[in-house]
């Protein structure tokens, strides 16, 4: 009897350890990560950012142990990085748990940025700014860019400023007899003339579907002028009139008949940069951040001096002009309000003073910070394009710019169905403007 | 033993933790997606009630009503054609190859514990028309027909889809099928050669009724199996080309997550779960009847 008490009272007491041991795992296991979103004093400059970009990452690095090292010794730079495609899953998150890191990319679309600062958790950058003195350090296009981007409020930094247009080469225009193409009839007929000497004309990336939306914003703005995706998103005009089908039956038009190549759709980014810079295709719609593969003579087999850049051409008769480049800011990037203290203000300063030299001489980034310390350009094509950016004076936005994550996502994964034919013009303008209603 | 399992107090405790457990992580999160269904927002904002226009929008939204019918025709297809390969495949084992079949049944099996990523992009790359012609499409060409690009439109997309899910399971189902098959005992094999039947004969009056039970556990497995599949088509086509090849899980996974609408997209989850539990029951019930038949 005593022998089987003591038994049974071991069992018991094993099981309550058992009980007692699942039930501590559980309560660690809820109790989260720790980020802790009490305290307001940051211990560290927390910067989470996307793998993907490696550029900020890497010059924030380098100004950390050089002109910000004052800045890093007192709040030390600690970056974390996230897919891109789970960028915004993380931040609301995050922001659920109002656990935001001192300075983040701020979503893949503006729409996120501006429901978080709705919540009062972002900065309010301009005022910050104005206060350290150092917003004259911004490129006034840059500011406007994000701006228009950010329902007229500095939300972000301009990490990166780009404008896009297409690269073309020169050598394949030369050799067929192509002269750079003013209009968009013109475009055509180069196309043409291209594809029939055996040439294709275009490379562009239907697995990211935004290469090829841009051609439809781009014919937007240079027929309707710089307010047609404004009107779109201010309810003023729908995607399904016949002037907004019109751009997508154009760009339609060009996949028919095959100048984008074949299989467009499961094209990603990387073969398509590729495709052009090998010389398979003579024109590639892109941003000027590509300008790091041009110049970079292991990826550019057609060569720096053999690549051109154009605005994307006029439409004959249209109320847009080509020098209206449609612009960003690339991914945008901004501060936490709560932990903006005079640590990370110190960090601002430094970044608004420091970065835009920093990120060209050492990446060939253009942002959209002024340069203060003269940096030699690589090449010709980077010459022309940092030349234009300080000239231009009114810029446009690109197709999903205003829309909601979720049309953004079905303009973009429908774009190669639009070119490949499967999805037909009407219908395909019919879906991103239901997406767009759904909100 | 008796005298401890008799006892509630120690029932109780046994349970405890696996029922404490299995709530925590089934149950509660269940009832409260079922709870997100009538709210909309999102984490930033904080989530307000809705009432029931989660719903009507699930009845209105035409993605729905097409992932729907996709997840459908795919479970189906994809069920009818892993079992009735998987039988083949264990017909093969049994009757043809017999004791020398277990090489053949490790080839077969092999792509069953693939990684389904690994799959997809093998098949992505086999069925590819650019940037490099895939093998499929030089065969094409070989033979003097055009590239084909599969991916770029939804019906061929699907029956690439189909085409790598019966690959990489039957040899799963050919396993299960094979031990019911191995089963059936000799003497009744025999007796049926006795009296004369061979054949297409033997498999559809003796094999067939007496491999039922384990045919049907196969059509549960498999039909709750691709209701719910995700991964393949992710690693595949991501729903594409638009959104061709999107089932009701991948739709649900974008709306909560992506567009961050997750009273929308607890409302997706809560027709798919209806979706399994209607076709469970219907399996189940039509399984039972022929078992106390047969």
């Amino acid at each position: 009897m005593p022998l089987r008490t003591s038994r049974a009272r071991r069992a018991r007491l094993s099981l309550l350890t058992a009980g007692t041991a699942s039930f501590a795992l559980l309560a660690t296991a809820c109790g989260g990560s720790g980020a802790g979103g009490s305290s307001s004093a940051p211990e560290n400059f927390d910067y989470l950012s996307v793998t993907e970009n490696t550029t900020v990452k890497t010059a924030l690095t380098t100004m950390s142990k050089d002109a910000c090292k004052a800045a890093n010794d007192a709040l030390p730079l600690k970056v974390e990085t996230v897919p891109q495609a789970s960028l915004d899953q993380k931040l609301q998150l995050l922001a659920g748990q109002d656990a935001l890191p001192v300075q983040f990319a701020a979503g893949n679309a503006p729409a996120l940025t501006q429901e978080l600062a709705k919540s009062g958790k972002v900065a309010d950058l301009e005022a910050k700014l104005k206060e350290l003195g150092v917003l004259d350090q911004l490129e006034p296009a840059a500011v406007s860019t994000i701006k228009a981007l950010y329902g007229g409020k500095l939300q972000v930094l301009p990490y990166e400023y780009n404008i896009e247009g297409i690269f073309y080469n020169k050598k394949v225009f030369a050799d067929n007899g192509v002269k750079v193409p003013g209009t968009w009839a013109e475009l055509v007929s180069a196309a043409a003339k291209l594809e029939a000497k055996g040439v294709q004309p275009f490379s562009a990336s239907g697995q990211q579907g935004w290469p090829l939306t841009r051609l439809i914003s781009g014919y937007l703005y240079r027929s309707l002028g710089p307010d047609a995706l404004q009107k779109v998103a201010d309810g003023k005009a729908k995607l399904t009139d016949p002037e907004y089908v019109k751009a997508a039956e154009e760009v339609a038009a060009l996949g028919e008949k095959g100048y984008f190549g074949k299989g467009v759709g499961s094209i990603d980014y990387d073969t398509a940069m590729n495709q052009f810079l090998t010389g398979k295709a003579a024109m590639f719609y892109m941003g000027s951040w590509a300008l790091a593969n041009i110049s970079d003579d292991e990826q550019n087999k057609i060569g720096a001096e053999n690549t051109g850049f154009m605005p994307f051409p006029a439409v004959t008769g249209g109320k847009g002009s080509v020098d209206q480049y449609p612009s960003n800011v690339g991914l945008g990037i901004t501060f936490a309000s709560k932990s903006f203290d005079k640590k990370t203000g110190d960090w601002v300063s430094c970044i608004a003073k420091h970065y835009g030299s920093t990120a060209l001489k050492d990446h060939g980034s253009i942002s959209g910070f002024k340069v203060n310390t003269e940096v030699r350009d690589a090449n010709a094509v980077t010459t022309q394009v940092r030349d234009t950016i300080s000239a231009s004076k009114q810029n446009v936005l690109w197709f999903e710019a205003l829309f909601s994550t979720k049309a953004t996502t079905v303009s973009q994964q429908n774009a190669a169905g639009l070119v490949s034919g499967s999805t037909s013009p009407e219908q395909f303008m019919q879906t991103v403007q239901d997406a767009l209603a759904a909100q | 033993m008796h005298r401890v399992l008799g006892d509630r107090r120690a029932i109780a405790l046994l349970l405890g933790p696996a029922l404490l457990v299995y709530s925590l992580i089934m149950l509660v999160p269940m009832v409260w997606s079922l709870g997100y269904s009538f709210t909309k927002g999102n984490t930033i904002n904080g989530f307000t009630g809705n009432g029931v226009a989660n719903f009507s929008r699930l009845l209105d939204d035409p993605a729905v009503h097409d992932a729907l019918w996709f997840t459908l025709k795919y479970a189906v297809v994809v069920t009818a054609g892993q079992v009735a390969a998987g039988y083949l495949l264990a017909l093969l084992y049994v009757f043809f190859l017999k004791r020398a079949s277990a090489l053949v049944r490790t080839l077969v099996f092999f792509p069953v514990v693939l990684p389904t990523v690994a799959v997809g992009l093998l098949f992505q790359k086999f069925f590819q028309v650019a940037p490099q012609t895939g093998p499929v499409n030089s065969l094409l060409n070989a033979v003097g027909i055009d590239s084909i690009d599969f991916f770029g439109s939804a019906g061929s997309a699907f029956w690439v889809l189909i085409a790598m899910d019966i690959w990489r399971s039957m040899g799963f189902y050919a396993v299960l099928l094979f031990a019911g098959l191995v089963d059936i005992p000799d003497e009744v094999l025999e007796s049926a050669r006795l009296d004369g039947a061979t054949g297409l004969r033997l498999v559809r009056h003796i094999v067939l009724p007496l491999s039922l039970p384990v045919l049907m556990s196969s059509l549960i497995f498999s039909i709750n199996g691709t209701l719910k599949v995700f991964d393949s088509i992710v690693a595949l086509t991501n729903g594409g080309p638009g959104t061709g090849t999107t089932p009701l899980t991948l739709y649900m996974f974008q709306t909560s997550f992506t567009y961050s609408d997750y009273g929308y997209g607890s409302t997706i989850a809560l027709l798919l779960t209806v979706v399994c539990l209607l076709v469970s029951l219907v399996v189940y019930r039509v399984s039972r009847r022929d078992l106390t038949e047969g």
